[in-house]
């Protein structure tokens, strides 16, 4: 599959795109107690071979609704969702955690490392179950925490742990990267250090990436924004260039 | 290793003290479970291997006297393997040292042992020599009572002529491993004693020259013990015999086999106990366990972890924690039992000693307590494998909270502040708390269970030996005689209260059930040996008709109205049909009584005794001793008081040793509750309650909302527990009701204090443990920290 990705870390032509993703219609309804709340209300979304697309919104918007259900974490509530030739739609609990073991990596806002496990190991713990990972370090390496691999998660700082997140989802080079406010607990400097390890596995592995944020400025890394607001796509535009995450300022 | 079962290892690590606190609980019921299966399989196959080598006779008879000539026939009875003819009589010894006269059993043997049954071990001294007179061996048991070693001497008044016999040698029987001298209760080693004699010398003592009056035969292989049996009271029906019996009447057999089937009762019930708490505690830690590494499920599954993968991880954490638990019980249980099988074998002087600890025993202990903690923690694990990835990667809900029902019920305006959290807490998770409270509970009736022997064994007693049993000594004639001894006997020296009795040994018969025991003929207003119910009401002997003790209805298949054949197996050995008139409750033994006159009718005599009871002065002890001493009538003499002190002694070490192992394994299971509640309580409000210290709340303010909760659960285990162990108690006297024995459920008020005041007492140490941690909270990091 990677050798058909044109020219990695490019945004390719509209014409020669494919598309990993294919969402239509999705909604979501969430019952809480007597309460029905929408999250999503019929959203159309692509996702293109080797782009990096920013959701932006604010909270509350359905972006972390949309990004779950794209990772096959969530179901929607009506609504098809097209990874490549597969429907994920049609998927049970199964074949969703076969799909998100064999192609999905996720970064989540709050990192979820394992507190007992080292950097290294934490990276380990997914490598062991995929098919053709990198080596840990190697990892790592690339997110340039090479030399605190056998530190525990307490005793990194919360930039460094979202990096060891990174590695982790990177390691068993997944078709697609998925990332929840990846920057959203950490401060200016140490975000952008963790948007280049993004921006990086995007370019060098050529990964398929979505990040969601409520920041604007993230935006500018993109090939794509895609904004939502109340559960709808309220806008979508195409950079004409994408920023180096190190230009990034806010 | 796989990085899941590193984390495993490491999470492990971090939750040690409340792991080994599980661990403890479940050590110490599988300890109980090994300690007692495996003693019970090691001592059962030493007493196998004993008999085996000691040829224990199978099948037992005594009569009055039969030619030698009759053994061939004996022999020819199809499936008798050996036979033994002997001559076994009962006479009165005068020890030296000892006020009152003590029973001698005379057994004769070969001069040269031949390979027959019921063999002797030898264990000091030599074996008799033949020709040399007076020479005999003695049971260990007496010999030890009375620091008797080869070359001591004693006399004995046989046949009516004293003669004084020389121990040449000390020896054991598989035939009394237990020296139980007919019809008493308990075994009084110093009072009874069992000697073996060369057969010509005995022969001549008794005029039995050519004869025998006892016999014990081996069985082949396959060969039918009742059929044996009836063939060979046929042959000695003619020679006044008194029926034979299988081990299973056989004295010594029974009560040990009864008490090793004990063990089996004691092996069951206490480790269930411990299982079901320690499942609770699994259940409960595991639950935490789950719930704070919610998130962490959360990212293995959107990683790709599978369900089953998720799960297997939690499980395996509760099987390590079971298996360190298992492994500690299957140790301490070994060394326990090794413990246990050498007191016994030191107890019945078996001559072998051989403990091994059955791998079935072990097995059988991992496969259940594994099972029972899986299925136990299903539940919580079950959770985290359906937790939807998404929906885990949010920080659980605030937990939910209401004014509590005191407090709706408007006396909350009452209440302080940390009394409503208490509370509050308490009602939030109400089976949370009262299975925590359940837990507690079960150690107070775990400490009862251990305890509560004592007390029914001193009612036992009180029952027996004050209310029902009134003389101080009964006296048993040789033979029947005629009553007009009684006259004798009221003017021995000190005499106070004197009463006849009859005892004859029958055979019961009532459809297919058959028992053989002895009727006791008593006096109709009977002072002295008083027939009581379970109320303690007296029942009048009435004056026909059979009165049996409930046990013995029971294994008959009788009820008051119902008729018995009665076998008599002496004299003129009647049968009739008598009714069963009264039932009385009796702890020990199968006994049958009679109105003394009824009895003599059925007997077809006049006015006989077999024996008296007697109430004496105890100042002139002495010299009624001294006359009985030299009486040629009198074949024995029980002491009441003295039987009771030897058995008190035999006992009481045992139990206090069992007491100790209790009060340990109960504190284990109080503080495994009390610490892991506690710890998780403080896990789940470490933030409120370092929230509160930087409100400025001191430490004690902080330790009393979450000890607080815990004193309350402690205080309303404690009536649980008493009612708990009321109910285990009754259980397990139903698992100690054997032929023997039949304990009774007494618990004292002193016993359920004290099982209140240990609990109490390790919930309050584990209260000042978990403190000690609370003391330490690291305020700014707890609030630092993302709930």
């Amino acid at each position: 599959m990677k050798s058909e990705t044109p020219e990695p870390g490019v945004a390719a032509a509209e014409t020669s795109r494919t598309a990993v993703f294919e969402a239509r219609g999705i909604t979501k309804v969430y019952h809480i107690g007597e309460i029905d709340v929408h999250a999503l209300r019929g959203v159309d979304m692509d996702l293109f071979q080797g782009e990096l697309m920013v959701l932006l919104g604010p909270s509350g918007s359905g972006k972390s609704t949309l990004l779950n259900i794209l990772g096959g974490l969530d179901v929607p509530s009506s609504g098809t969702v097209h990874y490549l030739d597969h429907d994920l739609t049609a998927y049970d609990d199964a074949a969703l955690t076969q799909y998100r073991r064999e192609h999905v990596g996720f970064i989540f806002q709050f990192y979820n490392l394992i507190p007992s496990l080292t950097a290294r190991e934490n990276v380990a713990l997914i490598t062991e179950i995929a098919r053709q990972p990198m080596d840990p370090a190697e990892a790592l390496d690339l997110v340039g925490l090479g030399d605190r691999m056998n530190h525990f998660p307490s005793q990194l700082s919360g930039g460094e742990q979202q990096r060891v997140a990174i590695a982790r989802a990177v390691a068993k080079r997944p078709d697609v990267l998925l990332c929840d406010e990846p920057t959203g607990a950490l401060d200016v400097k140490t975000g952008i250090l963790v948007l280049e390890a993004i921006e990086r596995a995007n370019r060098e592995l050529g990964t398929t990436t979505a990040v969601i944020t409520h920041n604007a400025v993230i935006a500018k890394m993109a090939d794509r924004v895609v904004s939502l607001s109340g559960g709808m796509v309220s806008h979508e535009e195409r950079n004409a260039s994408r920023l180096p995450a190190h230009e990034l300022e806010w | 290793m796989s990085m899941l079962d590193r984390k495993l290892l490491r999470d492990l690590w971090a939750m040690k003290g409340q792991a080994l606190a599980i661990a403890l609980v479940i050590g110490a019921g599988v300890a109980t479970f090994v300690m007692s299966l495996s003693t019970l399989e090691s001592l059962s196959s030493t007493l196998d291997a004993y008999y085996q080598r000691y040829r224990f006779a199978h099948v037992f008879a005594s009569m009055k006297r039969a030619p030698n000539s009759l053994g061939e026939r004996i022999v020819e009875i199809p499936g008798v393997a050996q036979t033994s003819l002997r001559i076994v009589e009962d006479v009165t010894l005068d020890v030296e040292g000892m006020i009152e006269p003590a029973v001698g059993r005379l057994i004769s043997i070969p001069e040269r042992p031949q390979g027959e049954p019921n063999a002797l071990h030898l264990r000091r001294g030599r074996y008799i020599e033949p020709g040399r007179a007076g020479e005999v061996l003695v049971n260990e048991a007496f010999a030890e009572a009375h620091g008797f070693e080869p070359g001591d001497h004693v006399v004995a008044v046989i046949n009516g002529r004293k003669q004084r016999l020389t121990i040449v040698g000390v020896a054991l029987s598989p035939e009394y491993i237990i020296q139980l001298a007919g019809g008493s209760l308990l075994p009084d080693d110093r009072r009874f004693g069992v000697f073996w004699m060369a057969y010509p010398q005995l022969a001549a003592a008794f005029d039995m020259e050519g004869a025998f009056n006892n016999v014990a035969l081996t069985l082949m292989h396959g060969a039918s013990e009742p059929e044996v049996i009836e063939r060979l009271d046929d042959l000695l029906d003619p020679y006044g015999g008194l029926g034979a019996y299988g081990r299973r009447d056989h004295l010594s057999h029974q009560y040990i086999s009864d008490e090793i089937r004990q063990l089996r009762g004691m092996g069951m019930i206490a480790p269930a106990i411990f299982l079901s708490v320690a499942t609770f505690l699994l259940n409960m830690v595991v639950s935490r366990v789950i719930s704070l590494q919610r998130e962490q499920i959360a990212a293995l599954k959107a990683f790709g972890y599978r369900r089953w993968e998720v799960g297997l991880h939690y499980l395996k954490l509760v099987a390590a924690i079971t298996l360190i638990g298992v492994a500690l019980g299957v140790v301490a249980g070994s060394l326990l039992g090794r413990n246990l099988t050498e007191m016994y074998t030191t107890f019945y002087r078996f001559p072998l000693f051989s403990f091994h600890l059955d791998a079935g025993v072990a097995v059988l202990a991992v496969v259940v307590s594994v099972g029972a903690a899986l299925l136990g923690t299903m539940t919580a694990v079950r959770r985290a494998v359906r937790l939807p990835p998404a929906e885990a990667m949010r920080p659980e809900p605030p937990a939910q909270y209401r004014p509590t029902f005191i407090e709706r019920s408007g006396l909350g305006g009452f209440m302080p502040q940390t009394a409503r959290m208490i509370l509050r807490q308490l009602e939030r998770s109400p089976l949370k708390s009262s299975l925590s409270s359940l837990g507690m509970a079960l150690s107070v009736a775990v400490l009862i269970l251990g305890s509560f022997s004592l007390d029914s064994i001193e009612y036992i007693m009180e029952f027996q030996f004050n209310l029902s049993q009134r003389y101080d000594l009964s006296l048993a004639f040789v033979e029947a005689a005629p009553g007009r001894v009684l006259h004798d006997v009221e003017h021995l020296p000190g005499v106070i209260d004197c009463e006849p009795f009859r005892s004859t040994p029958c055979r019961f018969r009532h459809g297919h059930h058959e028992r053989r025991v002895a009727i006791m003929g008593l006096a109709p207003d009977s002072r002295l040996f008083r027939l009581l119910d379970r109320e303690e009401r007296q029942v009048e002997v009435p004056p026909e008709g059979l009165m049996l003790s409930e046990k013995l209805a029971e294994l008959l298949h009788v009820t008051v109205g119902d008729l018995i054949t009665v076998e008599v197996l002496e004299g003129q050995r009647p049968v009739r049909d008598v009714r069963v008139t009264a039932l009385v409750a009796e702890f020990g033994g199968t006994n049958a009584y009679m109105n003394i006159d009824a009895l003599r009718r059925l007997l077809r005599e006049g006015d006989t005794a077999s024996g008296v009871f007697l109430t004496v002065d105890a100042d002139k002890l002495e010299a009624l001793h001294g006359q009985i001493k030299e009486s040629p009538r009198v074949a024995g003499v029980t002491v009441k008081t003295a039987a009771l002190q030897s058995f008190r002694d035999t006992i009481a070490e045992n139990l206090l040793r069992m007491r100790l192992f209790n009060i340990m394994f109960a504190g284990v299971i109080a503080f495994g509750v009390v610490y892991n509640s506690a710890r998780i309580s403080l896990s789940e409000r470490s933030r409120e309650l370092a929230t509160l210290r930087v409100i400025g709340f001191t430490r004690g303010e902080i330790s009393a909302i979450l000890l607080g909760e815990l004193a309350v659960l402690t205080v309303a285990a404690v009536p649980l527990g008493l009612v708990l162990g009321y109910l285990f108690g009754w259980l397990v006297t139903l698992g100690l009701d054997t032929e023997v024995y039949r304990i009774p459920l007494v618990i004292n008020a002193s016993t359920y204090a004290f099982a209140a005041t240990v609990v109490m007492v390790a919930a309050f140490v584990s209260g000042l443990i978990v403190r000690e941690r609370l003391d330490h909270l690291d305020l700014v990091a707890v609030l630092k920290s993302k709930e």
